[in-house]
């Protein structure tokens, strides 16, 4: 009976897909109708073959696997896409020729950093945690995903939402707001998703198997929740045509900014720290093979991080129009957020502690312990950047992209890589990696591409800062905006150098993980009937 | 604006007290040796069922033995 | 200690955890956001700020889709050099008609909150075709697909649509300014047309870039040659305590 309803929403869809794209107002529309159509169809005619067959027997003492494995290779497919449009767009900023005579409505810059960051951070980073949290929570709770193949709708739900949001930008559908470029009709797919997302997660909390809730989940499940309530309210807007791609966003000006930056700075909090933090709980543990350093620090270290982290938006918005009394309570609060991110990584680091001599054998865990480095490295410079007198020069420049890099290349992008070197042999139960070798080619590309990425960025951003604000004995502006952009070319190149080095070890990466997959021995089972796939 | 200059000087006497205060206590807290083998036990729940979710009665038979004292 | 006790109840409890999680995270949402709807002193009271005329509307969704905001910025701080280089700093008020902020996040270009009048419509033409045409030192991309982009009556009546939205969020457009949008989006490229800043005072009105045909590039010029030019800082007194 299920099954025949679910045939009938598809078809539904299919239908009004259909029907939409011919009626769209822009191409944008059209575009996004026709993923929905192909979509639905695709599942619909899925489904059709299987009605009439019985339906598959679940044993609930597996774990389901399938969604996980799927979101792994997802994961790696999308880092590559997304390093390589960060790595196009670093050089169209040294040499503007790249933005094509060819391409100009479709390529320019403006149109590809939202693709550039859409992609790392919600496609690469979206299903590394969407991934890690099915897998981390199954583990922890002792217990199967709850929902059945609700799992799978998020899994390609949530690969629907990164191709309407990737298309949008290239074909010019974007609300303008940094990190929430997405309309209208993709927001209100990602809502659907995530609240699936929501429901699987707490399902498996709540039919869990061990009395205690394993301190990772906490920090996933802060996550989800904190991003819906930021997505729903920054989003909050009026489509313009149900038949169009465009919409007006309903908060104005200096409310606009200030929701904004609250959902900006906690895509950041929220999206990249705290749902990767759930990720270094369950992960740093295991690799190293002893539990974190201290439980308490960590209940200690989630309580104050989601407090404080929720405050730190109007730092974004130093000096600006927004009244003193918000920027004020931003700086503090993002000052004082230096103390839990540290007791955090020092919660991580320290759980290695009887076991450094790992960090000389085996280059997962040093990966994961350089990203939290980077991690601790990026949670002082924060702080330090909300400052107001240091935000005074540090603003608009390229020492935040330097920031943002060091955070997002070496704590998110060190961290994931380790997840998915860990959890590749045990998804397709493997002996072992194929090649520690070329973990550790990856681990040095990965770490002196960020170090030039970083340290150039700290080079332009001061230096264009400074010559800004530069002032001759009469009081004259010494320098012209367009001098200030003739400087800073030749770090412009050295920072693209950075990014391909960060690309070519995220490609070793794929390589390697393939020829784990396909050509190393097969892990003998553990116990009988353990090594079972899920799926 | 009253409000605001009110609420500024309370921020920055009583309040920032109480916040440092709290601070010390979580300090204190995490320091405790109470509560030890709950966390203990918690900390090293990611060891065990890596390939298969546990016995089905499982939570109840932990939760017995894990904490007495909220097992009511 | 009784009371950290209890903190074992939350860590068996799932939705007593989400509960407790959701609480926390909205506290500082709260107290930085929703003061921003009440407190009179947010925005400015300033004489001159009116809300976007059709074709600048025109000009500023182009803006936006185009990632202009992504290299350029809005806002003027209260510094010396900035104050210097670009004008004025920016008021709330100035930015209280635009769905959402342009601020801007960074500066890889210059500031555009002034940049109305600065420089001519020629200037502009040339620049957006061939940035370094103008400025040799310029990594901006080219945007001369834009001259050939016509702006017919659909994209007008997109444009009103839009302005619909706006009126429902409270812009004080009048009955007579929705009436005659149609007219005005087309008049407002035509030096002789029906004068536009009778309805938006200060609108520029002439042929943008030159060309018979009314194209993105008109609509564009036309809201950057607004930006910035609307308050009269002469009846401007700053709030102390903001």
């Amino acid at each position: 009976m299920l099954g025949y309803i679910k045939l009938a929403i598809l078809g539904f869809a299919v239908v009004v897909a259909a029907v939409a794209a011919g009626l769209a107002r822009d191409l944008s529309y059209q575009i996004h109708a026709l993923i929905f159509m192909v979509s639905a169809a695709i599942a619909f005619i899925w489904l059709i073959r299987r009605v009439s067959e019985p339906a598959p027997v679940v044993d609930p003492n597996t774990y389901m696997d399938g969604p996980v494995r799927f979101g792994v290779i997802a994961t790696a497919f999308w880092g590559v896409v997304g390093f390589l449009v960060g790595v196009v767009i670093a050089f169209q900023l040294a040499f503007p020729w790249l933005n094509f005579e060819w391409a100009q409505g479709f390529m320019n810059f403006g149109r590809l950093r939202p693709l550039h960051t859409s992609a790392v951070i919600f496609a690469f980073g979206g299903n590394a945690l969407i991934s890690t949290a099915f897998y981390v929570v199954q583990r922890t709770s002792a217990a199967r995903l709850w929902g059945g193949s609700l799992a799978w709708f998020v899994f390609w739900g949530y690969q629907v939402f990164i191709l309407l949001a990737a298309t949008g930008y290239v074909t010019g559908s974007t609300q303008s707001q940094e990190y929430a470029e997405p309309e209208w009709l993709a927001d209100l797919w990602l809502t659907i998703v995530w609240v699936a997302f929501l429901a699987i997660y707490m399902g498996t909390l709540i039919k869990r198997r061990e009395p205690h809730i394993y301190v990772a989940n906490w920090f996933y499940l802060a996550f989800i929740v904190t991003v819906a309530m930021l997505h729903l309210i920054n989003n909050v807007q009026i489509p313009v045509s149900f038949l169009g791609s465009a919409s007006i966003p309903v908060w104005s000006g200096v409310q606009s900014a200030m929701i904004q930056w609250w959902y900006g700075h906690n895509a950041v909090g929220f999206f990249l720290t705290a749902g990767f933090l759930g990720m270094m709980y369950y992960f740093i543990p295991k690799q190293a093979e002893r539990p974190v350093y201290s439980y308490k620090l960590s209940i200690m270290h989630f309580w104050a991080l989601i407090f404080l982290y929720i405050w730190a938006g109007p730092h974004h918005l130093h000096y600006t129009a927004l009244p003193d009394w918000a920027q004020t309570l931003g700086m503090t609060f993002s000052i004082m957020l230096w103390m839990p991110s540290w007791g955090g990584m020092i919660n991580g680091l320290m759980t290695l502690s009887g076991a450094w001599d790992k960090l000389r054998t085996d280059p997962i865990i040093r990966m994961m312990v350089v990203a939290v480095g980077f991690y601790g490295m990026a949670t002082f410079e924060g702080p330090m950047m909300s400052i107001k007198a240091v935000n005074s020069l540090s603003h608009y420049t390229d020492w935040t992209i330097g920031h943002v890099h060091s955070g997002a290349l070496g704590w998110n992008g060190m961290i994931t890589f380790g997840a998915l070197y860990y959890l590749v042999p045990k998804l397709w139960q493997r002996e072992g990696l194929y090649s520690l070798r070329l973990v550790s080619w990856h681990f040095w590309l990965a770490t002196i591409g960020i170090v030039l990425y970083a340290a150039s960025m700290w080079v332009t951003g001061i230096m264009e800062g400074l010559m800004w604000r530069e002032v001759d004995a009469q009081g004259f502006l010494v320098n012209s905006f367009a001098d200030t952009v003739a400087a800073k070319f030749p770090m412009y190149v050295v920072r693209g150098i950075g990014g391909v080095m960060f690309l070519t070890g995220a490609i070793i990466m794929c390589y390697n993980l393939w020829k784990t997959v396909t050509s190393t021995a097969e892990r003998k089972p553990a116990s009988v009937g353990s090594a079972v796939p899920a799926e | 604006m009253e409000t605001y200059s009110l609420l500024r000087a309370f921020a920055d006497s009583w309040h920032l007290l109480f916040m440092f205060c709290f601070f010390i206590g979580v300090f204190v807290y995490i320091l405790r040796p109470g509560g030890k083998k709950v966390h203990e036990d918690t900390a090293n729940m990611i060891f065990r069922n890596d390939d298969k979710p546990a016995a089905e009665d499982n939570r109840k038979r932990q939760a017995g033995h894990a904490d007495l004292r909220e097992a009511k | 200690m009784g009371l950290l006790d209890h903190h074992g109840k939350i860590e068996r409890h799932a939705t007593l955890l989400l509960v407790l999680s959701f609480l926390v995270v909205s506290i500082g949402g709260i107290v930085q956001i929703v003061p921003l709807f009440y407190l009179d002193n947010t925005i400015e009271k300033v004489e001159g700020m009116r809300p976007y005329s059709p074709l600048e509307i025109a000009g500023r969704e182009i803006y936006r889709r185009e990632g202009c905001y992504v290299c350029h910025s809005q806002m003027v701080r209260p510094m010396r050099d900035e104050v210097e280089r670009y004008g004025h700093y920016s008021l709330a008020a100035e930015s209280m008609y635009d769905h959402p902020f342009q601020w801007g996040s960074k500066r890889t270009g210059p500031d555009l909150a002034r940049v109305g009048g600065r420089y001519s419509d020629d200037w502009h033409v040339q620049h957006m075709i061939k940035p370094q045409s103008v400025v040799p030192e310029s990594i901006m991309p080219s945007y001369g697909f834009m001259m050939n982009r016509e702006l017919t009556r659909k994209d007008a009546e997109e444009v009103i649509d839009i302005m619909g939205i706006y009126r429902m969020l409270g812009h004080p457009y009048t009955d007579e300014m929705m009436d005659v949008a149609m007219t005005d989006f087309f008049a407002q490229v035509d030096p002789f047309g029906d004068p536009v800043a009778d309805r938006y005072p200060g609108a520029q009105q002439r042929n943008f870039d030159g060309q018979e045909a009314v194209t993105e590039m008109d609509a564009v010029i036309a809201y950057l040659q607004m930006l910035g030019t609307l308050v009269d800082f002469d009846t401007f007194v700053p709030d102390a305590s903001r």
